[in-house]
């Protein structure tokens, strides 16, 4: 079985600090991490090897940098990486990005896809169904187990109030929660060997795709502004009984939309 | 693609075993606001097998112009080419300019599926929505980098502009039983090989468990509500806001509740919307697990407590008492609605 596990490199949000005074994102000194859901893509598809013996690649698209996440990867114990770098490529909203990745994976050949279900720093969740749209594929997102059968996998699929047992046949995409598993860690001859093989870079050129469809100009949405929530102003004590407190409490949520 | 030809506002009614969600009505609230502000209609897509008549008229009562229904066995149950399918047959005969989805575990299936076969932008969970003065556009805002900044979205060249909306965020309208609207059925044919996955088994949970880090709302409590009955008691809070109980460290030494709930240094570092502190002091290995909270409240007899300094809203009184008035006013809150 082939399988490529779509991955992204994002810093660790929960690293992220905002600078009181200024109101903006302290970025410096933030670590750059596989992203979680992605990792534990990874895991399952290895998890998969172990058993069957398939073949992992990793695909990831980014700086020249996020070669370190895919190196990562292959430490942990997949058998090839692609990173997808270009100018070109960058800027993309979800709909570009999809379209680019969709493109390296027909070049690639697969029988499963599995992308992470969101990543942190835009928590969209929509990379993976439309990779798979792309592609006319069948997809199952929020996967919290995965097994292997004939020609097929059997999936959980996990909503609020509940769950599905989906048997999909390949080739699909899965998005993988990062609850599915706990990864494994990088092996200490997967570290030395990781640093010592070839991580493949495809640029526009190797990769058959319309440059209307790609990059900033192929992203149908665009970011107006962006802004921090700003510095917290103080907030106001009551000295008041259970019932009057109550009601202010309730005011406060009111005007926060909560209720 | 002719932009003007596009025109409305659909929202997904999304319903579960023939029971329309929540979420549906407050993307009715919304997108009442938009409608009107565009002085276009507001459709709801209704979705499903044998639905009742009642769901419909419901939809209207809540601020739907025209309800969409589209109708087959094979819709039964959510599987997402079926549902994409119907989405995209009514993108395509009615043409709205704006569609919205519930950010559930099914909108965030379906949206992105759609947007990709229709070629246009889609913007996940939004909180924020608004119409641009002269363009018409819709301006769309969402947290992003893990709440960290806020940035809004457009999607000026491509119809529908497509968004996810948190659930939770946006209020519903007073319900109106005369207020007139129509009902459509759109017939959109379901084929076998639509039916792309086989689904094995359905199994409903009465809540799914989730992890507090993952809660938009918190009810934490601490040693000062002095007893696991009163501790236990937080779940009404809980239950009347869709959120879920976390402890201090003192609650879990003392064996009250569960390490998985724990907040603080030795536990876990949470971000919810809203953060309830009852009875806790606030003392600091505490506070570098909640303080990047959106909205605190807190509530401690001790008016010299450390949590206050960290509260948007504090009251200081006892959290027994205010516990069951909290429980009350909230109910009141939600019967007034």
């Amino acid at each position: 079985m082939n399988i490529v596990v779509c991955m992204k490199q994002v810093p660790d949000t929960t690293e992220v600090k905002i600078d009181p005074v200024t109101g903006t994102l302290i970025r410096e000194g933030i670590p750059s991490i596989i992203n979680p859901d992605d990792k534990g893509g990874l895991e399952a598809a290895l998890a998969l090897k172990d058993e069957l013996g398939a073949k992992v690649t990793v695909l990831s698209m980014g700086p020249p940098q996020a070669d370190l996440a895919l190196r990562e990867a292959l430490a942990m114990g997949a058998d090839e990486a692609v990173l997808l770098s270009d100018r070109a490529f960058g800027g993309a909203d979800t709909w570009a990005t999809s379209t680019t990745i969709a493109a390296a994976l027909r070049k690639l050949g697969f029988d499963l896809i599995v992308c992470g279900r969101q990543a942190i720093d835009g928590d969209t969740a929509q990379v993976g169904p439309q990779i798979a749209e792309h592609l006319g594929l069948p997809h199952v997102s929020y996967v919290s187990e995965l097994e292997a059968t004939e020609g097929a996998v059997t999936v959980k699929r996990v909503f609020e109030d509940g769950y599905q047992r989906i048997k999909v046949k390949l080739p699909c995409l899965l998005t993988a929660l990062k609850d599915m598993n706990k990864p494994r860690y990088m092996s200490v001859a997967g570290i030395f060997d990781a640093y010592k093989r070839e991580i493949k870079v495809w640029g526009l050129a190797d990769i058959e795709v319309d440059q209307d469809n790609i990059g900033l100009k192929g992203s149908p949405t665009r970011v107006k502004k962006s802004f921090t929530k700003g510095v917290k102003s103080a907030g106001k004590v009551y000295e008041v009984d259970a019932k009057e407190g109550a009601r202010i409490i309730v005011e406060a949520l009111k005007e926060k939309y909560v209720i | 693609m002719n932009i003007s030809d596009y025109k409305g506002v659909m929202v997904f009614a999304e319903q579960r075993r023939g029971t329309v969600q929540k979420i549906a009505y407050e993307l009715l609230g919304v997108g009442r606001r938009i409608a009107d502000t565009l002085e276009e209609p507001l459709l709801a897509l209704l979705v499903g097998h044998g639905l009742p008549d009642s769901a419909a008229a419901e939809l209207i009562a809540q601020g739907a112009d025209t309800v969409v229904v589209v109708d087959d066995p094979a819709l039964e149950v959510y599987m997402t080419e079926p549902y994409a399918k119907a989405m995209t047959a009514a993108i395509e005969r009615y043409k709205p300019g704006i569609v919205f989805t519930g950010a559930t575990t099914i909108g965030r299936d379906l949206a992105p599926r759609v947007s990709a076969r229709v070629r246009t932008g889609l913007t996940a969970d939004c909180t924020g929505l608004e119409i641009e003065d002269g363009t018409r556009n819709l301006l769309m805002t969402r947290p992003a980098f893990g709440g960290n900044i806020m940035a809004t979205i457009v999607c000026p060249e491509h119809r529908p502009q497509m968004s996810t909306v948190r659930p939770g965020v946006m209020r519903r309208l007073e319900r109106d039983d005369s207020r007139k609207g129509s009902v459509e059925k759109l017939a959109v044919k379901i084929e076998a090989k639509d039916k792309n996955v086989e689904i094995l088994e359905v199994v409903v949970e009465k809540a799914a468990k989730k992890n507090i880090e993952e809660a938009n709302v918190l009810i934490s409590g601490g040693r000062g509500l002095g007893n696991l009955d009163n501790f236990n008691k937080l779940q009404g809070i809980a239950d009347e806001l869709g959120g879920l109980v976390s402890a201090s460290r003192a609650v879990v030494d003392a064996g009250w509740v569960g390490q998985d709930r724990q907040v603080g240094q030795t536990g876990k570092t949470v971000r919810p919307d809203v953060y309830f502190a009852c009875g806790i002091s606030g003392m600091i290995q505490h506070v570098a697990g909640m303080e990047d909270s959106d909205f605190i409240v807190a509530i401690n007899k001790n008016s010299a407590a450390p949590i206050f300094e960290y509260a948007d809203v504090g009251i200081v009184a006892d959290i027994n008492k205010l516990v069951p008035a909290l429980v009350e006013e909230l109910k009141a809150a939600k019967a007034a609605r």
